[in-house]
């Protein structure tokens, strides 16, 4: 989409490594993602796709480089993770809902709990989220009486209720059947169109065209190439990224 | 493996803290008299006797188990019977049992057995001890009917409507198709049960069979020194956790490789 | 008629000698020992719920030492006999513990027979209690709680609003069915001398030489207390399902 658009880099990832003991999953990482930028990562499987966005969240800490989240090292340990957090929503491939609370009790529990928010407002904000995701008949229900799509909608707005800078998407749709995976990508659709910063991993090639911003290729823990879904897509530069595409499309 | 280890430490551990309550007494002992160094000596003395003891609560629980096991089998399947009369009973039975207190379960088999019945004109003794291996066979009955019927019901339903397809009759179904499965899933309940059952063997005691416990508590009076309570007592709990502790290995090994399966 | 009079007839005429109906005294004691029976289950299973949480903490700790330690606790517990372990407590071990003197400047021991069985019946119940939570919260996916941690929540918010809630309902079944048999087991407490249900029902069949009689309505005492039992932790269970699920 048009870049002139976007705002003030919200989150600034340079020279990022990322070890498990010996072997090295993320090297030399370097990514810039704008306010409003919608950002797809696509590479190969184990090529460190959702540790990238799991270190984005201070979910696994980093061993070199530095990650900057609205200004704030998210690597520094004397940081408070949780502010972090706070900032950057994560959705999963498997939802992870909390299955002992109904729909609209997922969507409010962090907010009472995590940011102590009068639970009244939280419920009429949650009540909107559920609405916006198109679930707001579902409220009552419990995740186990959900379908998978309608589980990573409820999701999506559990994030949303925290009201996020950026939302990050690991591979939100791998789970899902055809049907239901249409759902979720109008949700994720609509809300990239509202200005929510957001950086997918996906392996839907064409909505990740339709979507991105910026599309970064990863494989074997390092960033390919990276640029506008035009040139990734019709034009890569690079071998590696032109033999995965004739894969996968 | 992580398992294995943890609980590898474990017996390490519990064998020092076993070691430990020995010092400890002995350690005790040494300051309450001169005669100290002999209580080693004397438990090494009792020792013979107390196993023997020992002996007789295995052979109770073995005796009880392959009782319960008898009765249970099929009161378990009668459980699951299509009769709805057959089913109620069956399923009244087991939840009596189950419920039950074994030691009350003790109490009423000693006290409401003959001690000696007639058969053909013949007066046979009913010794204490055959009274308790029934008394304890009841709740391992009521216990292994339970475990036939979750074995049996934990078979996926078109395991029977295959073998209805196929033109098995429901009891060539039974014994020819769904007990052979659930065979393996029950064999783990089946040996807790048992260490359950071995562990409940000094109840005997409490209504006068002689076994391991009475043959402690003789010992004690027989010395009255109270030095050895804290050896004594120890000694016997031992033999129970070397016996009773391979089998919750085992079990606990039978239950992860099942768990894998799936 | 009065019921007392209708229970002498009954006595009298055909032989069936409920005295605890109409003697006073045999009343008292079998009421006293039904209520010693609650009091040890429900402190009993207080303490052991305590020592299993605990246990099942410890477990999940860093300290490997007490790690080591709990899973001894648990196996040395777990595979000896329970009523070795109470005549162990209260004969072998009371004896090392300082005695507390009384009114009358006599020393008796710090803790009596029914300290030491709820010790005992605790420590045994709590054991198993540990296993229970442990797998509970092991069977909780990590997943959730990274869900609930990405959200913002504390190590211990998480642990309090979503791991515990979970493993709590994982391992009810469990728990339910381990705290049935600690009921079952307070009967143990009749070989130290507590007037449980029991002790109580055995000393009026002694007396009044009512044995068989005695047994049924302590037998049937007991059915009724695990009926209870069962029948209030099927509404708790109802109450905390979670739909959709099998737990
Ligand atoms: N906790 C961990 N410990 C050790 N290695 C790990 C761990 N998590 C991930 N890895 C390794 O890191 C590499 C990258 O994993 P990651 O999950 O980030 O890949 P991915 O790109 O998301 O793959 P996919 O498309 O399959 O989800 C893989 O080789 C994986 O084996
Ligand atoms: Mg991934």
């Amino acid at each position: 989409m048009d870049h002139h658009k976007l705002g003030a880099p919200i989150i600034v990832i340079k020279g990022v490594e990322k070890r498990f003991g010996e072997t090295v999953v993320l090297r030399e990482i370097d990514m810039v993602v704008h306010r409003g930028e919608t950002v797809c990562i696509i590479g190969p499987s184990g090529s460190g796709k959702s540790t990238l966005l799991r270190c984005i969240n201070a979910l696994a800490p980093i061993n070199k480089g530095s990650i900057l989240v609205d200004g704030v090292e998210v690597n520094d340990p004397k940081l408070d993770k949780l502010a972090v957090r706070r900032k950057v929503g994560i959705v999963f491939q498997q939802y992870n809902l909390f299955p002992h609370k109904t729909a609209l009790q997922n969507v409010m529990m962090a907010p009472v709990t995590v940011l102590k928010q009068d639970p009244r407002e939280v419920e009429a904000r949650a009540r909107a989220l559920l609405k916006r995701v198109r679930l707001e008949d579902k409220a009552g229900s419990y995740p186990g009486e959900l379908s998978g799509g309608q589980q990573q909608r409820v999701a999506i707005a559990r994030s949303l209720a925290m009201n996020p800078l950026v939302i990050l998407f690991d591979e939100v749709t791998a789970a899902l059947d055809p049907e239901t995976k249409k759902e979720v990508l109008v949700t994720i659709r609509e809300l990239a169109a509202d200005g929510m910063t957001c950086i997918l991993v996906t392996h839907e090639m064409a909505f990740a065209r339709e979507i991105a911003d910026t599309v970064y290729f990863t494989d074997g823990g390092v960033i390919v190439e990276s640029g506008p879904p035009s040139q990734i897509f019709q034009a890569p530069q690079n071998p590696r990224t032109r033999a995965f595409l004739d894969l996968v499309l | 493996m992580f398992e294995t280890k943890l609980t590898a430490r474990g017996v390490a551990i519990a064998f020092a803290a076993a070691a430990f309550v020995a010092a400890v007494s002995l350690a005790h002992a040494e300051t309450a008299s001169p005669a100290a160094a002999s209580i080693l000596s004397l438990v090494v003395k009792w020792l013979p006797l107390i196993f023997t003891g020992f002996l007789l609560n295995l052979l109770v629980s073995v005796l009880s188990m392959a009782i319960g096991t008898v009765a249970g089998v099929p009161l378990g399947l009668a459980q699951i019977a299509r009769h709805r009369v057959v089913q109620r009973c069956a399923s009244a039975v087991t939840q009596f049992t189950r419920n039950a207190p074994w030691l009350v379960l003790l109490f009423l088999t000693m006290f409401l057995l003959p001690f000696q019945f007639r058969l053909f004109g013949q007066s046979i003794p009913f010794p204490a001890w055959i009274k308790a291996v029934i008394g304890l066979a009841i709740p391992v009955m009521g216990n292994v009917s339970e475990i036939v019927r979750g074995g049996v019901l934990s078979i996926p339903r078109a395991q029977w409507e295959s073998a209805e397809s196929l033109a098995f009759s429901p009891t060539q179904t039974v014994f020819k198709i769904i007990l052979p499965q659930a065979l393996k899933r029950m064999l783990p309940p089946w040996m807790n049960l048992y260490a359950i059952l071995a562990m409940a063997t000094p109840l005997i005691a409490i209504v006068g069979v002689q076994d391991g416990l009475t043959d402690v508590r003789g010992a004690l009076v027989a010395e009255n020194r109270t030095d050895l309570l804290l050896p004594l007592y120890a000694t016997l709990l031992a033999m129970f956790f070397i016996y009773c502790y391979p089998i919750a290995m085992a079990t606990r090994a039978l239950e992860r490789r099942a768990e894998v399966k799936f | 008629m009065t019921i007392v009079e209708a229970f002498k007839h009954l006595n009298d005429a055909y032989g069936i000698n409920l005295s605890i109906v109409y003697d006073p005294f045999d009343r008292e004691r079998f009421v006293h020992g039904f209520l010693m029976t609650l009091l040890l289950s429900i402190v009993s299973m207080a303490l052991s719920i305590v020592i299993g949480l605990v246990g099942a903490w410890l477990l999940g700790g860093r300290s490997r030492l007490l790690k080591g330690a709990t899973t001894g606790f648990v196996e040395a517990f777990r595979n000896t006999p329970p009523l070795i372990q109470l005549l162990f407590f209260f004969f072998a071990v009371s004896p090392f513990l300082p005695g507390a003197v009384n009114s009358a400047g006599q020393v008796t021991p710090l803790i009596g027979g029914v300290g030491w069985a709820i010790i005992s019946l605790s420590l045994y119940a709590g054991a198993l209690n540990v296993e229970i939570f442990r797998s509970g919260l092991e069977a909780v996916p990590s997943a959730t709680r990274e869900a609930a941690e990405s959200l913002g929540y504390t190590r211990l918010q998480a642990f309090r609003h979503v791991v515990f809630p979970l493993a709590f309902r994982i391992s009810l079944s469990a728990l339910n069915n381990n705290m049935v048999n600690l009921i079952k087991t307070t009967t143990l407490a009749y070989a130290i001398g507590v007037p449980e249900l029991l002790y109580a029902s055995a000393a009026i069949w002694s007396e009044s030489l009512n044995v068989r009689e005695m047994m049924l309505v302590m037998l049937a005492t007991y059915l009724l207390l695990i009926a209870g039992y069962t029948g209030i932790m099927n509404r708790v269970e109802r109450a905390l399902r979670m739909p959709g699920t099998d737990v």
